[in-house]
């Protein structure tokens, strides 16, 4: 059985000019355990929403999304937020590190929703991804590169069975693109985490040996296209 | 360790803000228990002050005003008892002691009281205590121009044993009314906490024939200090003086008149107490206001909190507890407010009347203000709790692709 398996999918917003548009249609959707697979998109596609939808976040309108035997679309919107800290690590764009906390408080802060705050777990995983020297720094005092690291830590802390990143590179230059590719690619592999990231980079998609095209799986694409 | 890092980093991140809604909790719950203690200890003490005797006999007038002047040492004297009443009083079945007091001069604005030794030595001011006079002190002779100070008085106007002062003539200083007479200091009395702190003790003999004063009154008494060897001595003498007799005025019980006293002014505290709780309501908006007001500033926190799996009840109750928590800094604040305002009332008090009123005593208000303010604060953080509670994930979790 898939990690994640993805059924009539379905969501929708109502426009500003108050219709009702159809964001996200997918019909099937499957990702391994440990699979690394990167989805093609441009922007405005529906790529984070889909990706929100898979975390939780947002509740569809339709369809099934099972994860790990557990299907998130039946669940309570507790239980989801359960499930997504237990077993869903969320690397953002834009990091979205809590501004006011240190390195170290951010991992701990995404521990202690999931199983519980372990101070050497995130001590280690910051470590591995290069800022054991940066326990107790602010986001602000740390360097671009060095708060995807952290956002990286973050997600991966509690040992998720799924990542999930949304253009992770996209606020990197290039060479730290490359190295923080490299790093979310290796920790998830590390940790036996599965990868579901999604980007309009073709220098990051080259990386990946699996990509898909978001357009073709995206039927609401399709139909706007049509 | 979750809850309370947000609160402790909440708190951090919106720091002036927090600082100034807590100083003004601060305030409020400052004022309010210090209001409340204010009333309650001087009504509890002054309904409790009666220096040791049941009545007091005095001019016709009204009762208030004899025992204000008489205990208190407040107020004008309402006349005079000549010596025939004073020594029928004393002499009656019905009273065990009569101590006659004199006043109308001043020490630099402290009262002269003339009196007899009897006060000081058969006297206990409250049960089981007794005036007692410092070492290198002694009691006044009768009959010469000596005094014995309170120690209020003695502080307040520098005087030791031996030094010599001039009365003046009212019972507001004015250096003009200076009396040719020099009494000196022969004791100073150890503080008793009641009114007979603030007065300069001299025989009754020298006040009555003070120069100036008029002669035709040198055997005339001001009030008359009675103990009675029952209750129901005091009532039948209630009766005879001023339901039968019209010439003067037995003031009995002295408690219950000053108790009359405090319910008369009761709409005072009441208004005092009104305007404490205002206080506190505002101050309890005040944290509803500046928590609203920050909430867009966190709203992206409480997006990237919930996208780590924070539910919608833990952001809602840590923004109550940011709430109650800074009720809880303002009240520990609030006892600072509550000692410096407590402390300069009871001062003023003691200046007053010589009655002093003690900060540091425990009081529920001291229990029931910190936690009613904490649980107003809470509540004024339900408001913006809900809009925490509802805050969209993916709309403030911007950019979208």
């Amino acid at each position: 059985m898939s990690l994640l398996s993805i059924a009539s999918l379905q969501k929708s917003f109502v426009s500003p000019d108050r219709e009702r548009k159809l964001i996200v249609d997918i019909a099937a959707f499957a990702l391994e355990g440990g699979q690394q697979l990167a989805l093609r998109g441009e922007s405005g596609s529906g790529k984070t929403t889909f990706l929100h939808l898979i975390a939780g976040i947002l509740a569809a309108d339709r369809g099934s999304i099972r994860l790990d035997g557990r299907d998130m679309a039946e669940l309570s919107e507790p239980r989801r937020d359960r499930l997504r800290a237990e077993a869903i690590g969320y690397i953002f764009q834009t990091f979205n590190l809590l501004q006011g906390y240190t390195c170290l408080e951010n991992v701990l802060l995404g521990m202690s929703f999931g199983p519980g705050a372990d101070t050497a777990r995130a001590t280690a995983v910051l470590e591995r991804v290069g800022l054991g020297h940066r326990l107790h720094h602010f986001p602000r005092q740390l360097s671009t590169g060095q708060q995807q690291r952290v956002a990286v830590a973050r997600a991966l802390a509690n040992r998720p069975k799924l990542v999930l990143a949304d253009e992770p590179t996209g606020n990197l230059d290039h060479r730290n693109a490359g190295e923080s590719l490299s790093l979310i690619r290796e920790t998830c592999r590390e940790n036996g985490a599965a990868l579901l990231l999604v980007s309009h980079d073709p220098q990051v998609l080259a990386v990946f040996e699996t990509v898909q095209d978001f357009a073709t799986l995206n039927l609401a694409l399709q139909e706007a296209a049509s | 360790m979750t809850l309370a890092l947000i609160i402790r980093r909440s708190l951090r991140q919106h720091l002036l803000s927090t600082v100034i809604t807590a100083l003004s909790i601060a305030l409020a719950g400052g004022l309010l228990m210090s209001v409340w203690v204010v009333k309650q200890q001087s009504q509890a003490t002054f309904t409790q002050v009666n220096i040791g005797f049941d009545a007091v006999l005095g001019a016709r007038g009204s009762k208030l005003q004899l025992v204000l002047n008489s205990i208190f040492h407040l107020e004008a004297s309402p006349g005079n008892v000549s010596e025939a009443d004073y020594l029928y009083i004393k002499h009656h079945p019905a009273v065990k002691l009569a101590i006659p007091i004199a006043v109308g001069d001043n020490l630099r604005g402290f009262r002269i009281v003339g009196t007899i030794p009897e006060l000081f030595t058969a006297v206990e001011y409250a049960p089981g205590k007794k005036f007692v006079l410092e070492s290198g002190s002694r009691l006044f002779d009768p009959a010469a121009k000596e005094a014995v100070l309170g120690s209020f008085a003695a502080d307040q106007l520098k005087l030791k044993v031996g030094d010599t002062f001039h009365p003046f003539h009212g019972l507001i200083y004015s250096p003009k009314e200076q009396h040719a007479d020099i009494y000196t200091v022969t004791g100073i009395l150890e503080p008793s906490n009641t009114p007979a702190d603030k007065v300069v003790w001299i025989p009754i003999h020298g006040l009555q024939t003070m120069s100036g004063h008029d002669p035709k009154a040198a055997t005339d008494v001001s009030a008359v200090l009675i103990q009675l060897r029952s209750p129901s001595a005091g009532f039948r003498l209630d009766m005879m003086y001023n339901r039968q007799g019209d010439r003067l005025t037995f003031a009995y019980p002295i408690g219950a008149i000053v108790a009359d006293l405090f319910s008369k002014i009761g709409w005072f505290d009441q208004v005092l107490t009104l305007i404490a709780y205002l206080v506190a309501l505002v101050s309890a908006a005040g944290v509803l206001v500046a928590i609203y007001n920050s909430m867009s500033a966190r709203r992206r926190d409480i997006a990237i909190l919930r996208a780590l799996g924070a539910r919608r009840r833990t952001i809602f109750g840590a923004v109550v507890l940011e709430a109650a928590a800074i009720g809880v800094l303002g009240m520990i604040a609030a006892f600072a407010v509550y000692l410096a305002i407590a402390t300069g009332v009871a001062a003023l008090i003691r200046a007053q009347t010589g009655v002093m009123l003690n900060p540091w005593t425990l009081d529920p208000v001291m229990l029931w203000a910190p936690l009613g303010m904490i649980a107003l604060c809470a509540a004024g953080g339900l408001v913006p709790a809900g809009v925490a509670y509802r805050t969209d994930i993916a709309a403030n979790l911007a950019p979208t692709s």
